[in-house]
Formats: structure tokens, sequence, C-alpha cells
């Protein structure tokens, strides 16, 4: 087995042992669902809705050269430099000579998971940079030297006590059980990181083409500081989350509220369009736009796993995937967790070292049903399934599915195996719970049903 | 209407019961049944686990069966799905893609079947328990039966239906993802048993054997106070 799903496997293991963090996340997923499911009650057709958010972002995909080019004019018009990234190197590199060309010594950062997908902390911090996360989940983790959990909630898998001792540990603080105080220490430290920083790096839920300009949601506020108080700002965001019109938001707004935060509509949401004007008091004296493509292009070349990329980050596939909610945000050890992530990461980082991700499922297709873009997240884990089977097929599993199918379609040899089953089913005591058990995946911690003392088949056959 | 059956496999082996309760409600209804022998499988583990062509030996045989059929019952709603839903697409493009066309438009899970294509919903069944219903993924999100199962069980005489929490939540089954990832499926399964367990009733039940035999599994090991059974063997009881 690859080392990659052999540390999967080992990670999933742990964390199904740990039951309390596990119930820790059931039950915040369960009171998130039932607020989410209110929410969705105020459209007034969200199936409607999710149709019209699909077609509008797959709309925009299918124009995307186009509308590449118009939001970087118009973001170019508006003084914003704009930069192009093949690569996540490439993205580094233009991120890093920005940083050194200024001088910056502290960089702050709000939430882009763009920023995680190419492990931008890593390397601004290997040069030297100082890099302080913003959003206060994110800022957590980043204490505690780990990726984000979660797309949206980065640290929900932490108590407040954990965040009260880490708090102690890392900054110094008194130890409390109250999440306001909590928030304000994290506050006192942050407002200072914010007033010393260079530049600030944020991450974009869409970029409005029309417009020139791009659209951060956020709940904290920690994004409008980031942009506003250092003296460059960078956006890193990814060339899919473009979109046509600035009344599309109209719509992807309180869907991507709904979705993802069991919200109406989130807390800020701001357009960011270029640097201070002459006649503005605020705003950073240079605007840098990254847009990555790093693998984007290549899914979009997929006539029918491209509507991955009509994505919208809202997390609301793990927030209902049975599997997330076994095995937590970590387990996956991607970028991207969850049903998107387990759909994305084998094609963008390869199949071979990632299918295990698409045969982790139980093809339940919850993720599909609550999907606000509809991207038909189960089917492309099966799909996902057909080119491992067909590019690296496993030889033993192949002439299992054959022999099979021979004895499935013979009534001689199914007959045959009903009695050889029964007699292995009497000497299976014998073995049952070691490892010379071939059923032990099974028995280990299930019991399996006896064969009956007369099949359907032997009874109809009788009957007639 | 003469009815063609497809048992799977295991039904066949494990849960023989199933299949004749259905055979008694049809005749009862009044209706002719008939069972191929073969073959056993619709093809779906190895369709689930990429081996399209593998899957496809065992799906031609079922298309060749169920060629002349007038209807094919399948009390599943998990190979319901894959010959509904998923034949159509696993023959695209080869001489097959009508017939597996033509047998979707003919095929259905029992319980849908029952309801919406002979427009039965009262077999007269008795049942004095307390039950919770388990919605199978395919079922549910396949082939959108969730309605057809829950009004059978309206009207079955004395028996009470409480809704778990977790109804539409998945068992963990998941065919061969039960046996690649045996530690999250039992997880999984865990977490559906303690929500039927929450309701006080004293029967699972659901339109497949598949998850149910998966939950039982857990609930025998761990001596849990509840059974389960599938809906057909409800609905044949008098």
């Amino acid at each position: 087995m690859n080392p990659l799903a052999l540390e999967f496997k080992k990670r999933a293991t742990a964390s199904v042992a740990d039951v309390n963090r596990r119930k820790l996340v059931l039950t915040a997923l369960s009171k998130f669902e039932v607020k989410r499911n209110e929410k969705v009650a105020q459209f007034k057709n969200w199936q409607k809705g999710r149709e019209l958010a699909a077609a509008l972002k797959w709309d925009a995909l299918e124009n995307l050269a186009e509308n590449l080019e118009l939001l970087v004019n118009n973001l170019e018009k508006n003084g914003a430099k704009v930069h192009w990234a093949a690569t996540g190197e490439e993205a580094k590199n233009i991120i890093a000579s920005i940083a050194k060309e200024k001088n910056a010594k502290l960089i702050v950062k709000s939430k882009a998971m763009t920023a995680e997908e190419i492990h931008l902390n890593e390397a601004l911090e290997k040069q030297g940079f100082e890099v302080v996360e913003t959003d206060l989940g994110e800022f957590i983790v980043q204490l505690r030297n780990e990726p984000p959990y979660h797309i949206v909630f980065p640290a929900m898998h932490l108590t407040r006590y954990e965040i009260s001792d880490l708090f102690s540990e890392k900054l110094k603080s008194q130890p409390t059980d109250k999440a306001e105080e909590l928030t304000m220490i994290a506050r006192r430290v942050l407002r200072d990181k914010y007033i010393r920083a260079d530049i600030g790096i944020t991450g974009g839920n869409f970029a409005v083409a029309e417009l020139g300009a791009i659209s951060i949601t956020e709940n904290e506020g920690n994004a409008r500081l980031t942009a506003a108080l250092p003296r460059v700002m960078i956006t890193l965001i990814g060339i899919e989350k473009v979109v046509r019109r600035m009344e599309d938001l109209a719509l992807f707004l309180p869907m991507l509220a709904t979705a993802g935060a069991a919200q109406t509509i989130s807390g800020y949401n701001t357009l960011y369009s270029g640097p201070r004007k002459s006649d503005e008091i605020d705003g950073p004296e240079e605007y840098h736009v990254v847009l990555l493509d790093n693998g984007r292009t290549e899914l979009l070349a997929d006539p029918v796993e491209r509507d991955a990329l009509r994505c919208i980050r809202c997390g609301a596939c793990l927030n209902v995937c049975p599997i997330y909610k076994t095995i937590g945000g970590h387990a996956y050890g991607t970028t991207y967790c969850g049903p998107i992530g387990a759909v994305i990461t084998p094609r963008m980082r390869g199949i071979e070292d990632w299918q295990h991700l698409s045969y982790a499922s139980s093809l339940c297709g919850a993720c599909t049903e609550i999907c606000p873009v509809k991207i038909d997240l189960h089917h492309h884990l099966l799909k996902n399934r057909r080119i491992a089977g067909t590019k690296t097929p496993v030889w033993w599993q192949k002439t299992a599915f054959k022999i099979y199918a021979k004895i499935s379609n013979s009534p001689t040899l199914w007959s045959l195996m009903t009695k050889f089953g029964r007699l292995g089913q009497k000497l299976h005591p014998l073995i049952k719970g070691t490892k010379l058990d071939p059923a032990y995946a099974w028995t280990k911690n299930r019991d399996l049903p006896p064969i009956a003392k007369q099949t359907f088949k032997e009874w109809w056959r009788m009957r007639k | 209407m003469k009815i063609t059956l497809f048992i799977p496999c295991y039904i066949d082996l494990c849960y023989p019961q199933v299949g004749k309760s259905i055979v008694q409600i049809f005749e009862k209804l009044g209706h002719q049944v008939e069972c191929p022998e073969s073959p056993a499988c619709c093809g779906q583990p190895a369709f689930n686990t990429g081996y399209w062509e593998e899957s496809q030996e065992t799906a031609v045989k079922v298309l060749e069966q169920f060629r002349d059929a007038e209807v094919v019952v399948i009390p599943s709603g998990s190979c319901g799905a894959m010959i509904k839903v998923f034949y159509p697409e696993l023959f695209e493009g080869s001489e097959y893609e009508e017939l597996a066309k033509s047998v979707s438009s003919r095929c259905y899970e029992f319980t849908s079947f029952l309801v919406n294509r002979l427009g039965v919903i009262d077999l007269g069944a008795r049942f004095p328990h307390k039950v919770t219903f388990h919605d199978g993924c395919h079922g549910l999100r396949e082939l959108n039966n969730k309605l057809p199962p829950r009004v059978l069980l309206s009207k079955v005489k004395d028996l009470e239906l409480i809704e778990m929490t977790a109804a539409e939540q998945c068992c963990g089954f998941g065919g061969t993802f039960s046996a690649k990832f045996p530690m999250i499926s039992t997880a999984m399964g865990d977490t559906k048993c303690a929500s039927a367990l929450e309701t006080g009733a004293e029967y699972i039940t659901s339109c497949d054997s598949s998850c149910l035999m998966h939950l039982q599994g857990i609930i025998s090991r761990r001596k849990m106070n509840i059974k389960t059974i599938h809906i057909a063997e409800i609905l044949a009881q008098q």
C-alpha cells in the first residue's frame, strides 16, 4: 500500500479512537445543521438558488479567459498590480519578492485557503519574515503549529479550555473559560501586530470581473484590518473565483453565508478594488493581486470533473459528511479536506498517491445534496475510482472481481459457493478475530450473519 | 401483472425471508412472480471499486435476463440504484446502451414499486412494535425514495414509527468501504445505532438489507438492545 494511504489509515484510526474529540465535533456540527436548515428555509426557493448559483459559476468558468482579462484590465485601471502564478512556487516567489522589495519584517494575514494550499507561511518564514494569522481560529491553529481543521472553522476541534491553556503557554495570559475573554486576549496581541505590520495578505471569496474588485467575506473584521492598516496589501486568489457581474454577489454572498456559516449574511462583506486614492483617508499604498492557477486549468480541461471549480469553499460538504464527522479534518493530510478535498486532491496532486481518499467514502451523497453550487461530488469520487481502477489496478482485486462475476453468473457455481460458504462458516470460529481470518476487516468489530439453512434460490427451486 | 424479482446476492444467502415476504405480498395482491436463477449480483461491488470491465461482465447477464421483463422489482435501494441509475452510465457508448436504458426504465425498488407503480399503500399488515426507519443512501439520494417506505409503514396496524435524528445519515456500510476502512465504517455505524437507540424503538427497519447487515453486525457484537428487520418482512406480517 502506498505510504500516504497507510498514513491516512493510521490517522483515521487515531481520530476514531479519540472519542471525546469526535463528540465535540459531532455536537458542534449537529447544532450547526439545525441553524443552517433554518437559514436555508429563509430562501424562497433554495433549490432554485442552487441551480442559479451553479449556472452563474458555470458560465463564469466557460468564459474564464475572457472574464480574467476583464478582471485584470479593471484591476489595473483601479491601480492594482496583477501577477499571474502558474504554480504554487511561482506565487510564493512573487509574494516573497514583494516583501523583500518593501523591506518588510512583519506580515499579517487574514484567512486564505489558497495560502494554505501553497504553504505560503512556511516559505515566508524560511526567508525570515514574521507571519501572523489574524483570523481567530487560524491564529489558534498557527500557535499550535497545525493546519486548519476545517475550511471555514479552523479551530472547531478545540475546547475553550484547550485554547486557554494554549494562550497561557504561548501568550502568557491568565487562564479563563470565557470565550469573550479569550477573544480579547487574541485581540490585544493582534492589534499590536496590525499596527506594526508592513504587509497584509488576504485570500478572496470572489473576484468581480466587471468591477475589477476582490470580494472578501468574514465575521471578525480581521480581513478589513489586514487590508487597511499595512502599507502594502496582497491578495492571493485562485483563478476559478472570478464571477462576471457585481449583481452575481447578490446571490453568492447569502448563499455562502447560509451554506458555510448558517448565517443570513456574514458580518463583513467588503470589495477591494485597488490602493488608496489621493482623496481617500485610508487603505494601502500598493495593492497586489496574485492570480493562482496551480492545477486549476488542468481540472478545467476535464469535461466531467471541471464542475469542482465551481466550489466557493463554503465547507458545507464537510459539515454533512459522515466521514469528516468521524475522522475530522487533520486525518486527510491535505489542504482541502472532506468531500471536496477527496475529489480535487487526487486530480491536483496525483491519482496514484491520493486515490485512497476517493475510496474513503461510503458514497452516501450527502455532500452533493447540500453543495450550494451543485458539484456532483460523490459521483466524482466514483469517477476517480474508475480512473484508479484503470490506471493502477490492484491485481488481486481485479482477479477477485473477475472470479466473482463468473460465480455470480452461473447457478451451478453459485450453489457450490453457497455450500463452501456454509462449510467455511462452520470452521470460522477457529480463526475468527485472528489475522488468519479472511473476513478480519469485518469481524474485528462486527458479527457476520450466517448463511441461511435454505437460501432464497434454494427455496424458490423447491417451490417450483 | 408479471413481476420479475431480482434478489441481491446477500439477501439470497443470508436473508431469504426478505425474498419470501415479497413473493407472499405480490401473490396476495394477485400478481404473478418470476425469479431467474442467475445472476446473483448486480455488479455494484466491482463498479464502486472502479473495475467497470468486471462489473459489466455481471451486468450484461442481468440485462439479458431482464430483456423481456414487464417490470423488475428489487428489494434494495442500493442494487436498485445500480441498475436504474448507474447501468446506463456503465454501458454508455456500448452495444448495450439502449438495453441498459430500457431495463433501467422498467426497474423499481420494492417500496417505490408498491406505492408509485401499483398505487398500493395498505397491505393489511400488523406489527405491534416501535420501529425506527433508516434511509439507505442510494434509495434516498439516487432514487429519491424518501416517502414510499414511510407511507407503507404508516398503514401497518399497531406499528409506531419513531424517526431518529440521524435517519438520513449514512450507516457506514458503503460496500467495499466497510472492509477497506473498517475503523471509519464501524464508527459511523456506532453513531447511527446510538441515534436509533435514543428513539426507544425495538426495531431498525430499512429498504436495504446491506445497511441492516452492517448495523446488525455492530448491534450483536456490542449486545445492544435493538433488532433489525427489512421493511418487506414487516409488510408481510399479518
